[in-house]
């Protein structure tokens, strides 16, 4: 277990700069999500703190340690990668026991045949088998450990690439889109057995991603990152409620939030598709953007309306995809009862709660807003 | 029916063309067994015929043990193909890691030289190589044999064209496991290149197996020859060239590899397809 501290990590691949200064501390025993789209750095960010690959400036701290000058495998560091990584040669017994015969074992007692003869190598194989046998235990993989990783389905292969990394009692984990070879329905299953490994090891998880859902549904804190930057970090509902940048409110959430073009009035007042929202915000006079999330759109009734132009009906929850009279602009509304969808085609009327509006200046920074109403909700902008 | 008669016709055409090019590449191998299998006088007749009218093939067989001692120049050639290829992979490999896997500077030029040294014939370098041996004192050795050979450039090449298609994963995953970067080769890369190894291994074996040029060249004890120069041997005695026995000599010294293409059919054709030579 044990807290990394990045400051100020830049990294460039031939003269384009990956990562532009990341500043990030992820404290003892987080389950932290670094997620973005592809290309924002991040499995990058990942490989610096595994020492795969070195910043061009900054500093990694584990424990308060400095460790840029030390090897991969001394950092104490495991990784489990996409793509498994699995020694297709090797059982699964032995994939598991790579780690630890690495690191009990001397050179002399690696050889291949000499080795074996050795009287302390058995001493020590004895204890590795033992340890990776309840590795095994606890991952339900017993019954594999002596098929090769070609004979294992893509569920397996995951939880033996996890069993690797656990084995060695490392002091934390690195995820790199473990979950993105899989289809969708195990991806569900794994997350929840992955956020129950956590709870029960307890350990450090970094775990990068781009699938938003992931994210949301196992960490403690998600960073998002995007071009290189750290642009927010939170817990799910902090960086979900309260986005300090429109790309991370449009990055986070699925379906996207809906953005509609707002214009500040000069006394401070918001008007969107002509009419006037109930609140107010300090920021100068001139267009901004307003960003509501699909299920805090209210359908039936609301000073706008739209046409049905597409649904999507999921069965617990359907998306109802409008588009505004006149401007001509798509929105989608979540809709929790599905026994009310709208039919197609036909005019419906909306509105949305004014604590629901999130407002963006042009450039995606966030702008605080006042809402004109009894209770007055301070919703602080977190950058 | 209309639409299925030309494709038979096409059919016939392709197996003439290639019973026919089958003929000729098997042509040497019929007429070196037959030959074999024929006593002197069958040979230098007039007519010409496949089937010996005599059988004598154990004649000449025994004739071509006790002319020569052709299980020790077969003995030669394994000690020469094996450990050209042993000192060839270990070589290779580590190069062909680094040069696939490492980021280093001038890691390109380093490849296209290696490209490059694909370009130049073993000929064209023979003679600089011959007075390097002789400086050292090495000609007429075992060492003579093996030791132009142990940097294989097209070996290299093979390598790190198959270490391309490794997932840098795997090798990152050995990293923080804690194998280093030799380890990597020989623990990692070599299992995962098998195939690649193999078909290298085809390619090492039979071109110094049946190298002639320059065993001829470095050589002069005649316990020391491999066995291109034993059939040459039956040639160059005194009384005459005895083709029956130089066959039969022939016939045994391509055996070893007729019997491994044999073994290792499927394997030999996954090595020519991997390195895209047909």
């Amino acid at each position: 277990m044990a807290q990394i501290e990045l400051s100020a990590i830049r990294k460039s691949f031939d003269g384009t700069d990956v990562l532009k200064g990341i500043d990030f501390r992820v404290e003892d025993g987080e389950f932290i999500s670094l997620v973005g789209p592809s290309g924002c750095g991040k499995s990058t960010l990942l490989r610096i703190i595994a020492g795969l690959e070195p910043q061009n400036s900054g500093q990694v701290q584990i424990d308060g340690r400095p460790v840029d000058s030390i090897r991969p495998s001394a950092r104490n560091l495991a990784m489990v990668f996409q793509s498994y990584a699995l020694y297709p040669h090797l059982s699964t017994f032995d994939n598991i026991a790579v780690p630890l015969r690495m690191r009990r074992l001397s050179t002399i007692e690696r050889l291949p045949l000499l080795g074996a003869l050795l009287p302390s190598r058995r001493a020590k194989e004895r204890h590795i088998r033992a340890d990776v046998a309840g590795i095994a235990e606890q991952l339900d993989i017993t019954p594999l450990l002596r098929r090769k990783p070609g004979q294992l389905s893509g569920g397996q292969r995951q939880r033996v690439a996890v069993g690797r990394a656990m084995v060695r009692e490392p002091l934390a984990f690195l995820f790199d889109e473990p979950l993105s070879n899989l289809d969708a329905k195990l991806r569900v299953h794994m997350r929840a057995e992955l956020a129950e490994l956590h709870r029960r090891l307890k350990a450090t998880f970094i775990y990068v991603t781009h699938d938003q859902a992931e994210a949301m549904t196992m960490s403690s804190r998600i960073a998002v990152m995007m071009g290189g930057e750290l642009i927010q970090a939170g817990t799910p509902a902090e960086i979900y409620n309260d986005p300090g940048d429109i790309r991370v409110a449009e990055f986070i959430g699925s379906p996207k939030i809906n953005v509609l073009p707002g214009r500040i009035r000069k006394d401070g007042g918001v008007d969107v598709l002509g009419t006037a929202l109930k609140l107010s915000c300090s920021a100068a006079a001139g267009d901004c953007r307003v960003g509501v999330r699909p299920e805090r759109i209210d359908l039936g009734a609301g000073p706008f309306s739209g046409s049905v132009v597409h649904l999507e009906n999921l069965g617990a929850e359907a998306f109802v995809h409008l588009a505004t009279e006149g401007a001509g602009l798509r929105l989608i509304a979540r809709l929790a009862d599905v026994r009310h969808v709208p039919a197609m085609a036909s005019s419906v009327a909306f509105g949305f709660a004014p604590d629901a509006v999130r407002i963006f200046d042009p450039a995606g920074k966030r702008i605080e807003i006042r809402l004109e109403q009894a209770e007055r909700i301070r919703e602080p902008a977190h950058v | 029916m209309s639409n299925a008669h030309p494709i038979p016709f096409r059919a016939i055409l392709r197996h003439v063309l290639l019973i026919a090019g089958a003929a000729l590449m098997l042509a040497p191998f019929i007429w070196m067994i037959s030959t074999a299998s024929k006593p002197q006088t069958e040979i230098f007749s007039s007519e010409l015929h496949l089937i010996p009218h005599q059988f004598a093939l154990a004649e000449n067989l025994r004739e071509a043990f006790a002319k020569a001692n052709l299980l020790r120049f077969l003995l030669n050639g394994v000690i020469v193909t094996v450990s050209i290829f042993v000192l060839q992979v270990m070589v290779a490999l580590p190069a062909a890691y680094a040069l696939a896997k490492l980021r280093f500077l001038g890691r390109e030029t380093l490849f296209a030289l290696v490209l490059f040294g694909i370009l130049i014939p073993p000929q064209a370098t023979a003679i600089p190589v011959f007075l390097l041996l002789h400086k050292a004192g090495l000609l007429d050795s075992y060492a003579a044999l093996v030791l132009p050979f142990t940097i294989s450039v097209f070996g290299i090449f093979l390598m790190r064209q198959f270490f391309k298609t490794v997932p840098d994963d795997l090798v990152d995953a050995a990293r923080m496991d804690g194998i280093s970067e030799f380890g990597i080769v020989w623990r990692v890369m070599l299992p995962a290149a098998i195939p690649a190894v193999t078909a290298f291994g085809i390619f090492s074996v039979v071109a110094h197996w049946n190298d002639y040029f320059w065993p001829l060249i470095v050589l002069n004890s005649e316990h020391l020859r491999t066995p291109p120069l034993a059939v040459a041997h039956f040639r160059n005695s005194e009384a005459g060239t005895s083709y029956g026995p130089l066959m039969a000599a022939a016939m045994v010294i391509i055996a070893p590899l007729v019997i491994a293409f044999l073994f290792a059919q499927r394997r030999f054709i996954e090595g020519i397809t991997l390195t895209g030579i047909k």
